[in-house]
Parts: C-alpha cells; sequence; structure tokens
C-alpha cells in the first residue's frame, strides 16, 4: 500500500512544484526588470550594498584567512611526500579562485545575507508592509524586492574578490614564514600558473551566478513565505538550505561547462 | 444614498481554493459618504477592500471605481487610480526603518519630487491633523498602538484621497485611542471631501460614524441601510449579529460529527479528524 501511495504523492508533489517554480522565475523577471521602474531608487541600491557587502565582510575575512592557512597546511604536507612543495602557491591560488572562494562566498553568504534578506522580506508582508507600498502605488519590486536582488548580484563577486586575496595571503602566512616555503618560489609559481582570464575572471563568474541564485531564492522564499510568525521561521531555514544547495548543485555545472 | 456612487459591485464573486468567499455581492458607495461594511471574523470583509483596491480580482462580476471598470485597468491606470485612494491597514503597516515623518513623506516622496521645505509643511500638517506632529521624530517601534494607527492614517490621507479604506480600525486599542480614531476619520472625510469604506466589527463606533452600512455574511449582503435601519432589521441574522448573541443562525457550536454523549462515551478524542 504504501508504494501505491507513493506514486501517486511524488505525481502531487511534481504537479505542486512546478507552478512553484514558474512563479519563482516570473517573480525574478519582475525583479530584474523593476530596475527601469521610477521607483527603482539608487540610494535603496547603495544601501543595500553596504547591508550586505560591509557588514559580511569580517566574516568573510576571517573565514577566508582560515581556509588560506588550512589549505596551506594540507597542500603542504600532501606535497611534500613528493618533494613538490614549490608548488604549494598554485596549489592554493587555484583551490581558492576556482572552487573555494566562489563556493564558500556563496555559502557564507546565504547564512549571512540571505536569511536576513528572507526574514525581512517575509516580515515585510506578515505586516502588511508590502501590500501598504502597493496600495501607495509603489511597486514593491522596484522599491524593495529589486535593489536587494541587484546588491546581491553585485556584491558576491566583490567579497569573493576579497575573500581570494585574504585566502591566498592565509596561505602564504603559513607556507612561507612557518612551514618554511620559498617565498619567491610560491609567487612565481603562482604567477606563472594562474591566468586571469581562465581562473581569476571564471572564478569571479561563478560568484556572480550564486549572488543572483541566493539573493533570487532568499528574496522568492520572502515574498513567498506565509504572513505568520512561523512561515517567517520556517522560510528563513528554507532559504538558507535551498540556497546552499543550489550553490553546490550549480557549482557543480559551471565547473563542468567552465574548466572542461 | 442617492448621490452618484463612487464604488460599484455587480454580482461579485471571489473563491480562495474551493472556498467561496463572496457568492454574489452587490453594493454601492456614494461619493462623500463613511459606509460601513460589518460582518464575523473571516466573512470576507478585507478581501471585499482588497477587490476594491484592485489588489485582488474577483473570478466574476464588475467593480467600478470613480466610473472605471478596475479590473479593465493595465497597471499603469491601476496605479494611477491607487494614487487617489488611501488605506489605513488592521496593524497600521507602518515601515519600521522610518521614522513617523518618513512614513509619512513615503508616498510624496516616491510621486513628487517636491522642494524639502514644501514636502516638509504637507507632512507636518497632516501629522498635527492626527495629533502627532510632537512625535514627527519617533520610529514606529516607539509608538503605541494608538500613536501608530494615528500615522499610519496620516499617511493614508497624505495624498488627499478621493477614496479612503480603512480595515479594522479600532481592533486592539484602548477605549480612547478608539474614540481619537472615529472621530479623526468623520473629521477628515469631511474636511477632504472624501468617501470612506469602513471594515470593522465594532458595531457601536462604526455606527457612531457611519452614514450608511452593510452587514456582510455567508458571502452575501444580508442587510444594508442606515445605522438606525440595521439596528430595526428583519433580518435575524444581522440581529444577532448587531446585539452581540452568542448563538443562533450563526451557531454557536462547530459542527461536530458525533453527538456530545457519543463523543464522551466513544474512544475517539472530540473533534479528533480520523
Amino acid at each position: 500500500m504504501a508504494f501505491l501511495d507513493f506514486v501517486p504523492n511524488l505525481g502531487r508533489q511534481v504537479l505542486l512544484t512546478i507552478p512553484n517554480l514558474g512563479a519563482a522565475a516570473r517573480f525574478l523577471l519582475r525583479s530584474l526588470v523593476a530596475v527601469i521602474n521610477r521607483h527603482f531608487s539608487i540610494q535603496q541600491l547603495l544601501k543595500q550594498v553596504y547591508g550586505f557587502g560591509v557588514r559580511s565582510l569580517l566574516l568573510m575575512i576571517v573565514a577566508a584567512f582560515f581556509t588560506g592557512m588550512v589549505l596551506g597546511f594540507q597542500g603542504y604536507y600532501a606535497l611534500v611526500r613528493f618533494g613538490a612543495t614549490s608548488a604549494l602557491g598554485t596549489l592554493v591560488a587555484l583551490s581558492l579562485l576556482r572552487e573555494l572562494g566562489p563556493v564558500l562566498t556563496a555559502l557564507l553568504f546565504a547564512g549571512r545575507a540571505g536569511s536576513a534578506l528572507t526574514a525581512e522580506i517575509s516580515s515585510m508582508k506578515a505586516t502588511e508592509q508590502l501590500n501598504a507600498m502597493e496600495m501607495m502605488a509603489v511597486n514593491p519590486f522596484a522599491w524593495v524586492v529589486a535593489p536587494r536582488l541587484w546588491a546581491g548580484i553585485i556584491v558576491v563577486p566583490i567579497l569573493c574578490a576579497i575573500f581570494d586575496l585574504v585566502g591566498i595571503f592565509g596561505g602564504y602566512l603559513i607556507s612561507v614564514p612557518v612551514l618554511g616555503v620559498d617565498g619567491g618560489t610560491f609567487w612565481a609559481q603562482m604567477q606563472s600558473n594562474v591566468t586571469f582570464s581562465g581562473d581569476i575572471l571564471t572564478g569571479l563568474f561563478k560568484a556572480l551566478c550564486f549572488g543572483l541564485v541566493v539573493t533570487w531564492i532568499a528574496a522568492w522564499q520572502g515574498y513567498a513565505a506565509q504572513p505568520t510568525a512561523e512561515g517567517v521561521g520556517n522560510a528563513t531555514t528554507r532559504s538558507v538550505v535551498t540556497a546552499s544547495l543550489a550553490v553546490l548543485g550549480l557549482d557543480f555545472i559551471l565547473t563542468a561547462f567552465l574548466f572542461t | 444614498m442617492a448621490a452618484e456612487a463612487l464604488v460599484e459591485l455587480e454580482n461579485v464573486h471571489f473563491s480562495r481554493g474551493p472556498h467561496p468567499v463572496l457568492a454574489g455581492v452587490d453594493m454601492r458607495i456614494p461619493h462623500g459618504a463613511i459606509v460601513s461594511l460589518m460582518g464575523a471574523s473571516g466573512g470576507g470583509k478585507t478581501t471585499m477592500l482588497n477587490l476594491m483596491a484592485g489588489t485582488l480580482a474577483p473570478q466574476s462580476g464588475r467593480i467600478r471605481v470613480a466610473g472605471q471598470d478596475l479590473h479593465a485597468l493595465d497597471f499603469e491606470d491601476l496605479y494611477r487610480l491607487r494614487r487617489r485612494m488611501g488605506m489605513l491597514f488592521q496593524h497600521s503597516a507602518l515601515f519600521t526603518d522610518f521614522s513617523a515623518f518618513e512614513n509619512v513623506a513615503f508616498p510624496l516622496r516616491r510621486h513628487f519630487r517636491l522642494n524639502e521645505s514644501i514636502l516638509r509643511k504637507l507632512v507636518l500638517m497632516k501629522l498635527e491633523a492626527v495629533g502627532l506632529r510632537g512625535a514627527a521624530g519617533l520610529m514606529p517601534a516607539e509608538l503605541s498602538g494608538g500613536m501608530a494607527r494615528r500615522v499610519a492614517l496620516a499617511r493614508a490621507v497624505v495624498m488627499d484621497p478621493m477614496l479612503i479604506f480603512y480595515d479594522e480600525p479600532f481592533t486592539g486599542l484602548d477605549p480612547i485611542s478608539v474614540g481619537i480614531i472615529a472621530t479623526l476619520i468623520r473629521r477628515l472625510n469631511d474636511a477632504l471631501g472624501a468617501t470612506s469604506i469602513l471594515v470593522s466589527h465594532d458595531v457601536q463606533e462604526t455606527f457612531s460614524i457611519a452614514d450608511y452600512g452593510y452587514i456582510l455574511a455567508g458571502g452575501k449582503i444580508i442587510a444594508e441601510g442606515s445605522p438606525e435601519a440595521l439596528r430595526a432589521s428583519d433580518s435575524e441574522l444581522a440581529r444577532q449579529f448587531l446585539s452581540g448573541q452568542p448563538d443562533g443562525p450563526v451557531p454557536f457550536h462547530y459542527p461536530a460529527r458525533d453527538n456530545y454523549v457519543t463523543a464522551l462515551t466513544g474512544s475517539a478524542a472530540a473533534g479528533e479528524v480520523i
């Protein structure tokens, strides 16, 4: 019986999910296009860039520093067995620029800014602030959603670049002064093996895609939340979980396309 | 009700999923009047306000506001019409990151490029009208429920609307605040030459300011007329509602599958869904 129930339940779940995906896609389109609406405000955009970016900076720097140091340690102990510690700079830089920088930045961003964004929009919905805007003939997509979405798209690549830099510096501090790798070799190997368009730009492009996806999911979860205290809590949890999984899934797809 | 109608509803049907909320509602709101819409909680009153404001669309029927068929309007025309409407929300819906002054200034800033000194005068005039000029710099978290409702009222009328919606304006307020809000609704409606639609289940306060009233039950208008006419209504449902009787056409008991004795002696818990 349980198996017989499974098939219609799966079908029902799929039928429920498809309209939701359509609604989320329409939401994204309306939010992106709202940038040309007259109620879109550059001031609001800058405020969000500050909120998402500057306020996430300390978290990113600390996380990047430790990630870089751990990479230095692990890379050193793996390479020293083959006498290849001269490649440590390249290993640290490529790991950060191609994968860890964009992915960890996006995951931290989803936890730090994405959750706050979902909670903010869902609370605005629960307290009728979005309805109030509609009634004042002010498009909430232009005033509330679009500045946040565009701020996410702008901020995540910048945070990722900072993450990469701090991470590489952390890797350097462990590799050169602590573990005794030659500093000149560390930087020279990195310089000759890391390409600007192939590694740095593609990593930042990944971050841009993650920024869009994380902010989209966070804003959509807030907008579609049940307007109750429980609904706000559920939406916030769902936002972080969905955005994190989406980042990891999308990373696989982007890596397959960009680095082959 | 002889004056020309500002808002007209004709045979409006609306349902949420399989549940019908409105089943053929006809209403006529004349220019300049304060019209109350009363009914039990969850009876579709707020839905009706949203339909008249164009934030919801009916499944069938027609709604006309200022001579325009609301649901035939495109997005831009609907927004243009909404600039001439104001709404006081049940929970005030003030923007929590703005001060009282900025909340009231918000619609003006978004729609007009006003000189800062003119804008300041307009906002302070509205705050003065609701008695809160002195609270202009306070944040919504620093305002009491009654004060927040008054700031929201100042914001609802800052564009001098032709039509003002009030969604449960008296709910959760102390008697002094209720009296203040009721007086303000009447005073602002008359001073602005506006038309007001007041959704409430506070019979006494509503009847003290309304010119005309409708009672909504079971998705239909069951009684209408002046407050005096409604009090003398033949409808048992209207009488139960207006006198606050716990039992009547609207039953006290939620329908149960078994009778009381069977439920007590049976093994399934009362109200248990099996």
